[in-house]
């Protein structure tokens, strides 16, 4: 699990060993994103973004990251819980033997080999270049194999006519969606909104950066006390990494 | 000889009290209302957008979701932003409705977009939320009791 992130920071080194070193300035805060992207750029595979979760900040029955994820993205039930679209749900685990429970943000884990991309008959799903899996809703079919596939049920489809979305995030009936990430703000240079919340709510459970760059936050916390991957068995290699599990 | 210029009086009479009534059905041509402030350009000249403005927005397209090319020259979400504005009373046109920038051409000249079957037809500081957020976070506090019962299958 962690031998894949580190044979990919190997390989960003060596090449940025050979560019000239990224260098960033110490004590960056967690709002600020590097690798600033001018709009006119596409995106590039010298980042990859990931996530944090630490398990044991984050709170039974909390759910600011939930809303935030719900407004940003206009997200809105009909009062069908079995079929409403949900970005992030919250999953308590509760070990048997000691009674122990802990809550985790479940979400899309934006995997580097990602089921969901593999089994989509029209490209609809796709990777971008720094590891952010999205659907393209212009091509999908709403033919739903991607949330047959998705290992972490991360996907929901949209059954109803969607009135009053947000500029920055379109969705509408017959198309699959899942986290983006909010790809719209990190192309912006700002974190995703769920990661936000958490930080404003003192929660600090959530955090976001660039896996392949040594020197980002996430990475070094990943270096010093790692970050499981949920059903590593299935070597996603996955960008979302929880720690206290 | 007679009724061949009846004939001809009557439709010649026909034809001159069809012409104003054909004058008053013609459809009225589609309001285009320009952005306010004064210098305030399209990105392209009239004649230009007119034939093109659904390739500009479809190359656009492929380039943000894909690349992440998020530049405002020809991106929907300005054209929005611009064009679409509330009216005297401070109301924003329906996106079905023959007042909204989108529709007002398309609707004139029969064509069926499906643009906003997803995207947003008004800029976002207009967009109503009405509150529902509210009983959104009750309805994902029920989901979270419903998941609490079946969360242990992740282990």
């Amino acid at each position: 699990m962690s031998d894949c992130v580190n044979q990919s920071r190997r390989s960003f080194l060596e090449k940025s060993a050979a560019v000239g070193a990224i260098t960033i300035a110490p004590g960056i805060l967690l709002h600020q994103v590097a690798n600033a992207k001018p709009d006119d750029q596409p995106v590039s595979d010298s980042v990859r973004w990931g996530m944090l979760i630490n398990t044991n900040n984050c709170e039974q029955g909390c759910t600011d990251c939930i809303d935030a994820c719900n407004t940003e993205h206009g997200l809105v039930g009909n009062n069908r819980p079995q079929s409403d679209t949900q970005y992030i749900r919250k999953v308590t685990l509760r070990d048997k033997m000691t009674g122990h429970e802990l809550s985790l943000p479940m979400m899309c884990q934006h995997c580097e080999t990602a089921p969901c991309v593999d089994v989509c008959p029209t490209g609809a799903s796709f990777k971008r270049k720094d590891g952010i899996a999205l659907v393209d809703k212009h091509i999908c079919i709403g033919c739903r194999y991607c949330m047959m596939a998705c290992p972490y049920k991360a996907r929901s489809f949209v059954h109803e006519e969607v009135k009053n979305q947000t500029l920055s995030a379109p969705r509408g009936k017959g198309t699959v969606e899942s986290c983006t990430m909010c790809v719209h703000r990190v192309d912006k240079d700002q974190i995703p909104a769920c990661v936000e919340a958490c930080s404003k709510g003192k929660h600090d459970a959530m955090m976001f950066g660039d896996l392949n760059d040594p020197n980002s936050e996430i990475s070094k916390e990943l270096e010093k006390h790692g970050g499981k991957q949920i059903r590593a068995d299935l070597q996603l290699n996955t960008a979302v990494r929880y720690q206290g599990l | 000889m007679i009724n061949r210029f009846l004939r001809i009086t009557f439709v010649l009479t026909g034809l001159v009290l069809l012409l104003p009534a054909t004058g008053s059905a013609e459809t009225p041509l589609p309001v285009i209302h320009e952005p306010e402030g004064e210098g305030v350009k399209c990105v392209e000249p009239e004649e230009v957008m007119r034939r093109d403005h659904m390739n500009f927005i479809l190359h656009q397209r492929d380039e943000t979701v894909h690349e992440g090319i998020r530049t405002s020259k020809y991106s929907f979400a300005e054209c929005i932003n611009c064009h679409v504005e509330p009216d005297d009373s401070g109301n924003i046109a329906d996106v079905d409705s023959k007042d909204h920038f989108c529709n007002g051409c398309h609707e004139y000249a029969a064509v069926t977009i499906d643009c906003f079957e997803c995207h947003a037809d008004r800029p976002q500081k207009f967009i109503d939320r009405g509150g529902k957020s509210a009983s959104l976070q009750e309805e994902m506090h029920q989901m979270l009791t419903a998941n609490e019962g079946t969360g242990g299958e992740l282990k």
